[in-house]
């Protein structure tokens, strides 16, 4: 094997000219994100046309976004809440349903998109060179604008309440990040899967429905006895969810540790998915 | 002086057949798994290699160098591995063996309009297909006006794609493509379709961009094309480099090597194949057109010149229009009667000749009684460029290029 070339390759337009090898797939460690560096010019324009697609093409746009979430609330807060009477830690529920419910829909949609878009993009992928991690990753990005639009509604929502921000809202980047890298983490898994497996979208209802389930978006983690906690805080939208209702509102018990138990669990899904991916990308053009 | 952009060293790409239908279906892996549970993550290369009979070379050992500058043609039949090679050069698919070495920026265009979405605007639309090119934000700015200027739709750029008709998404699609200024440029038969006079100012464009220095390779089924742009041709056969080198080296024997397949395989070449000669054929066009390309629906004349040494007393003569993947398309038979040695031309003469946009070949045949005398090819291949009237895209595309009028009528309406 002869060494010494730069194997990461650049997108036509940038500078310097490269020398790249092309060979067979090796090894089993290519995460090959400087590559994707190199293609974030590409990156923007994919994020650009989700977001353009997805507003041209719903009648009422932006607020659909809006509505969505919403609507679940006004569900959750009247079943869960008042009907079946389950706690909420002290909140009033509909801001305890709202704070979940942002977060939730941010990654249930782009778990959806993820999956689908190696698939839906299979024209591209035969036809043209470049990372293909830069997909997942594009649906990941975009899902970011919807919510930022639930965001601020949801600010707008608890200062209504009378809850006032406190310095526990700097945590919020730091957990939708947490949000996102999940997302990304399964979806890798999930669109490569789906590339070779068509029957995986089917699945994905499913999926999303139960995870819902065991994350705290409809009660409250404290009714997880304390001794099993650590092992509900593997799933990362726990920790992502009821660190978003501390972080909103001040109020409660920080959740350390099932956020530690998340972040840990995000690192090892993110990097598991990435080395799948990567390693299913020279073979996703021949199957698609 | 020049130096080597691509060197490629006994590149080969296997496929497993039947793979696709194989594991379509998650739960028929479940099912799988049972047996082998390696497969559920990845088909390893263990399993891989093991199967055997399932498996196609769709290349092998191919190696060969281009240097700067060069602009290098690949031709060969359907199936031949020239599209695959193409894309595992732009690194669309990975090789199994082998390996190239690119030196510089490399642009690849296996497709007209890659990327297009028709909710987006003519302008969305140069961006984003732009950017999938391989172009930078700054430099589709830059080039912007030259691209709508190109393709000629400045009315039209701000409305959704959707409502753009197929000609002018196609010309859309050429011009961003036209802009695209990598070293080294690969691009598949994408010249094929559209209307001739902009098929014209793409090639234009193309040599232009390869005078700069720029190195092309270049894949088509249309020899007139690959005589005008390129060099150097590299013939692949079943997977493998049948011949590289000069066009005027290679081109020839492809074309001598198709004539040759249908001779040896008809019925009964031998005997007489000395005596009749066919010389050639064109359409009757216009001086300084080119005499193989029909550019209009019709009428359509054109001829086809023979030889006869002898006198034929009473015979036929026959001519095929056959496409690109050997379906014939039209059969003429004609009797002949009293022919006096000498050269003769046949003048033929059709209303109207309906195809869809491509190469075609015609073959030719002359009867002596009931005697098969002779066939031949009759090259060069017919191009048709008349301007697509339904579906661009290959796979909606029949065989006839035909515009349809529709109107709808209430036949009997449900009251309520």
């Amino acid at each position: 094997m002869r060494g010494g070339q730069s194997s990461v390759a650049l997108p036509p337009h940038s500078g310097a000219s490269a020398t790249i090898r092309i060979e067979p797939p090796r090894g089993f460690f290519e995460l090959r994100l400087r590559e994707v560096w190199a293609y974030r010019e590409l990156l923007y324009f994919f994020v650009w046309r989700d977001v353009k697609i997805r507003y041209k093409q719903t009648a009422i746009g932006v607020l659909w976004v809006v509505l969505q979430p919403v609507l679940n609330m006004l569900v959750f807060t009247l079943f869960f809440g008042r009907l079946a009477k389950l706690p909420s830690d002290g909140l009033p529920s509909p801001v305890f349903y709202f704070a979940a419910l942002v977060p939730w829909a941010y990654f249930s949609s782009s778990l959806q998109l993820t999956t689908n878009v190696v698939v839906d993009n299979q024209r591209l992928i035969t036809k043209v060179y470049f990372p293909r991690l830069i997909l997942p990753v594009s649906t990941a990005v975009s899902g970011l604008v919807d919510f930022a639009i639930g965001f601020a509604v949801l600010v707008i929502f608890t200062l209504a309440y009378g809850i006032k921000p406190t310095l526990t809202a700097l945590w919020l980047p730091v957990l939708l990040l947490l949000a996102v890298f999940t997302a990304l983490g399964v979806g890798l898994w999930l669109s490569a899967l789906n590339a070779l497996y068509r029957d995986v979208r089917y699945v994905i209802p499913f999926v999303i429905q139960f995870w819902m389930f065991a994350s705290p978006v409809a009660y409250p983690a404290s009714l997880v006895p304390w001794r099993w906690r650590w092992l509900y805080g593997l799933n990362p939208m726990t920790g992502v969810i009821e660190g978003f209702r501390w972080a909103l509102t001040g109020q409660g018990r920080p959740p350390d540790l099932v956020l530690l138990a998340s972040s840990g669990m995000v690192l090892v899904m993110l990097f598991g998915g990435l080395i799948y991916f990567n390693k299913m990308e020279s073979t996703i053009a021949d199957v698609v | 002086m020049h130096k080597v952009v691509i060197h490629s060293v006994e590149l080969g790409k296997r496929y497993a057949i039947g793979e696709r239908a194989r594991y379509l279906a998650l739960r028929d892996v479940l099912a799988n798994a049972m047996n082998s549970p390696r497969r559920i993550l990845g088909r390893d290369r263990r399993t891989g290699e093991n199967r055997g009979p399932q498996q196609l070379w769709a290349l092998r050992d191919i190696s060969f160098d281009i240097q700067e500058g060069e602009i290098v043609g690949l031709i060969g039949r359907n199936g031949a591995g020239k599209t695959t090679l193409l894309k595992i050069l732009s690194r669309v698919t990975r090789p199994t063996t082998g390996f190239a070495d690119v030196h510089g920026r490399m642009g690849s265009l296996l497709e007209v309009g890659t990327g297009f979405h028709p909710e987006l605007t003519g302008r969305e639309n140069v961006f984003l297909s732009g950017a999938i090119l391989g172009m930078g934000k700054r430099e589709i700015e830059g080039k912007f006006d030259e691209i709508v200027a190109f393709a000629e739709v400045d009315k039209f750029i701000d409305t959704p794609l959707k409502h753009f008709s197929t000609g002018m998404q196609m010309r859309l699609a050429f011009a961003v493509a036209a802009q695209l200024e990598p070293e080294i440029l690969l691009v598949d038969e994408v010249l094929a379709v559209g209307d001739l006079e902009f098929q014209k100012k793409c090639l234009g464009k193309m040599s232009e961009v390869s005078k700069g220095g720029r190195t092309i390779v270049f894949v088509s089924h249309q020899m007139s094309q690959i005589r005008r742009m390129c060099g150097r041709v590299i013939w692949v056969d079943r997977g493998v480099i049948n011949q590289d080198g000069p066009t005027l080296d290679v081109v020839p024997a492809y074309e001598r090597a198709l004539s040759a397949r249908i001779e040896v395989n008809g019925p009964q070449e031998a005997g007489f194949s000395d005596k009749i000669q066919f010389l050639k054929w064109e359409f009757m066009v216009d001086e300084g057109a080119p005499p193989n390309v029909l550019q209009h629906f019709g009428p359509v004349s054109f001829r086809v010149v023979i030889y006869f040494p002898e006198a034929i007393r009473k015979g036929s003569y026959g001519i095929l229009l056959i496409d690109d993947s050997g379906r014939i398309i039209w059969h003429g038979n004609f009797e002949l009667s009293g022919l006096q040695p000498g050269t003769f031309e046949f003048l033929h003469r059709l209303p109207t000749l309906p195809i869809k946009p491509g190469a075609y070949r015609w073959k030719a045949g002359v009867y002596d009684g009931h005697q098969w005398t002779d066939g031949w090819w009759a090259l060069p291949e017919m191009v048709v460029g008349t301007k697509p009237m339904t579906n661009t895209g290959d796979e909606f595309q029949g065989i006839l290029n035909l515009h349809c009028e529709m109107e709808v009528r209430a036949l009997e309406s449900v009251r309520k």
